[in-house]
């Protein structure tokens, strides 16, 4: 039905009452997501929208069993709650912000790793399943359905699956792995999840450039039963220019679009030129099973 | 953000690396006086961020006080790789026995810490043989422990008290990255001679996310052209310039490089990439607009998905502009999302139609710029 989370699953927010916080509540409660508690430092005890707040995660956590976190966190102190949540031991951990320093964000993922948490970002508009969005993702531009979706960055994906819905193309999850150098999760990580998953019929995958992690993906794509579409950003980028994101940077020529595009290929994935070759191409594999 | 040599070097004297005796300067006189300090032979450097500077004629050698005035004064009527020097660094010329190569940096896909190393210093990573590299991921909870450092020193075939002095200076440079917050700290090359390992050579890159915390670097912004430095100081949130005649802007890193792609093979050249990022208001995009505007181009394309970002306010941003400032090229904009309608409405009132998908406006856009050529 999805991956990682899904309608059943308890969530918390950490940073709940502030701007960011506050406004991404007032959509993720619509879109049907189960928040069953917040983190404000000093608010403990009261409720903001409906929702208990609590000054720690692990006071949260003694009221509440949580699947899931998502932070609406300053970047300067991302790495303590971050690590707060990993070591309450929540295993789902949504990190929104840009601009954590990378010192941080190595710290953040390794001890995750160690302790079996997922982290999804930082620097990304989260995931949603149905009936469960952690992060910022237009309620507009989700519907269930067949596909996966993966991707590192945010607005083209809200194009691509805009879509999709649009076309009436559901999907079963849509994760954002982020823009940072040192995300938590990584393409293969989600298509493993995606290619277990029975509901998803067809895998998205939106990378950019720089890094390695769409060779990567393609060196798992090759074992995958399910059919892969990508769509890559960054053709046109010179080298040694960061592009928005700390991560999309060509740099002593690794990490260029050519590359990523003969791995993908070579391992038999579709790559689209276009944002909306991606829609053909998934509508045409959707009509052929 | 990419330090300067010396601003590196000062970095590894603060950690205790060995770096030559010298300093920065930046008139051909206080040269002269350095060189007399020095009482030596020196190099002299040009402080510029370009890798190739020995190439390009960036580094120059004096024996005598007045002969490294002279080369100073040379250096300093420079320009290397577009990039006019000015300072210079003069150090005490280093008898050099042999060079190595080594550097710290962040391997995104190991999320770890990576040493690189080779005893075949002087040139580029890129140019060395791969079995001449030495390379080892670091455990982040554990940092860089002293046996570890001793076993490279070993493995690029170091030994005695030049081992010792290679071991301290690695892990001195990881102290570096975790303290200075750097992304990459590479010596190269990190001579030796006679019994001394020094550092001839210095490379910083400071995490730019980190700058905050660490406020006693000063901001290097050479490598940025003039509107590069308006949209910063004007707070645009990520602004490249790429030298073309489509201005553009979009919200979000990934659809701001798809827009460009787009663009290029339509066959249009875009001016920049600019990520006006998320929730930006009407203030903060008025400014952008005007940095679009600071390019001259033949057109500007404004391709926005609203999400946090609100169409009514882009289409707000372009009306003030154009009432206030003016906007003597065309504008193209693709607008959906979050209050579109309005923002549609917003923009009809002062005559720009916006278009609903963005092949059709970036193709548009792409036929604007071409306007008036000859075919």
């Amino acid at each position: 039905m999805a991956i990682l989370v899904d309608a059943s699953s308890k969530v918390l927010i950490q940073g709940i009452t502030g701007k960011q916080g506050t406004f991404h509540l007032k959509q993720m409660l619509p879109f049907g997501t189960d928040v069953v508690a917040g983190v404000a430092p000093g608010k403990g005890g009261g409720v903001h929208e409906g929702v208990p707040l609590y000054n720690t995660v692990y006071e949260a956590c003694e009221h509440h069993a949580i699947d899931a976190t998502v932070l609406f966190i300053p970047a300067a102190y991302c790495k303590d709650a971050a690590l707060e949540a990993i070591e309450a031991g929540i295993k789902v951990i949504v990190i929104i912000t840009e601009h954590i320093p990378v010192q941080d964000e190595l710290i953040i993922v390794n001890r995750a790793k160690l302790k079996d948490a997922v982290i999804i970002g930082p620097n990304t508009f989260g995931m949603a399943s149905w009936k469960c969005k952690l992060g910022i993702l237009p309620n507009i531009a989700f519907s269930p359905g067949p596909v996966g979706v993966v991707a590192r960055s945010g607005t083209l994906t809200y194009e691509i699956v805009g879509s999709l819905t649009n076309i009436g193309i559901g999907q079963t999850s849509v994760v954002g792995l982020g823009g940072d150098r040192v995300p938590g999760s990584t393409f293969v990580d989600m298509l493993k999840r995606f290619e277990a998953d029975e509901a998803t019929q067809v895998v998205v995958l939106v990378g950019e450039i720089g890094g390695n992690a769409e060779e990567e993906a393609a060196e798992y794509i090759k074992t995958m039963s399910k059919p892969v579409v990508a769509y890559l950003a960054g053709k046109s980028a010179p080298p040694g220019k960061r592009m928005g994101h700390a991560g999309a940077i060509i740099e002593r020529g690794k990490g260029t679009y050519e590359g990523k595009v003969q791995a993908l290929t070579a391992a038999g994935a579709q790559v689209a030129t276009f944002p909306y070759e991606v829609v053909e191409k998934v509508q045409q594999l959707i009509r052929r099973s | 953000m990419k330090c300067f040599e010396f601003m590196g070097k000062e970095i590894f004297a603060q950690f205790g690396i060995p770096v030559p005796q010298g300093r920065m300067v930046t008139t051909a006189e206080e040269a002269e006086g350095v060189a007399a300090e020095i009482g030596k032979p020196v190099v002299i450097k040009s402080q510029v961020l370009s890798g190739k500077r020995g190439k390009a004629g960036g580094i120059k050698f004096a024996d005598t006080p007045a002969e490294a005035k002279a080369a100073a004064a040379d250096l300093l009527a420079m320009t290397v790789q577009g990039h006019p020097v000015q300072r210079i660094l003069l150090e005490e010329k280093l008898k050099i026995e042999s060079e190595i190569y080594v550097a710290i940096t962040i391997d995104g896909a190991a999320k770890a810490p990576v040493i690189i190393t080779s005893a075949k210093g002087g040139m580029d990573i890129e140019e060395q043989a791969e079995e001449d590299i030495v390379k080892v991921y670091l455990d982040v909870f554990l940092g860089l422990q002293p046996f570890l450092a001793k076993d490279l020193a070993r493995r690029i075939g170091l030994t005695g008290n030049l081992a010792k002095s290679y071991a301290d200076i690695l892990e001195k440079m990881y102290n570096i990255m975790v303290k200075k917050d750097a992304e990459l700290v590479e010596i190269n090359p990190l001579v030796i001679s006679g019994d001394q390992v020094i550092a001839a050579d210095a490379k910083v890159t400071i995490d730019d996310s980190a700058l905050y915390r660490q406020k006693d670097v000063p901001f290097v912004d050479e490598d940025m052209t003039e509107v590069e430095k308006m949209a910063k100081a004007a707070g645009v949130g990520s602004f490249v310039e790429l030298g073309g005649n489509i201005a553009i802007m979009a919200n979000g890193a990934g659809i701001t490089m798809g827009t460009l792609d787009m663009v290029q093979l339509f066959g249009g050249q875009p001016a920049n990439f600019m990520d006006a990022g998320g929730g930006t208001g009407v203030e903060g995009t008025a400014k952008a607009i005007q940095i679009l505007l600071a390019q001259n181009p033949k057109v500007i394309f404004i391709n926005i998905f609203g999400g946090i970002t609100r169409c009514d306010d882009v289409a707000n941003a372009l009306a003030y502009v154009k009432k206030n400032i003016g906007i003597p090229v065309p504008v193209v904009v693709r607008m959906v999302g979050t209050n579109q309608e309005e923002g549609v409405r917003i923009l009809r009132e002062v005559g720009i139609e916006a278009y609903r998908e963005m092949k059709e406006a970036a193709q548009k856009a792409v036929e604007l710029s071409k306007a008036g050529e000859e075919v």
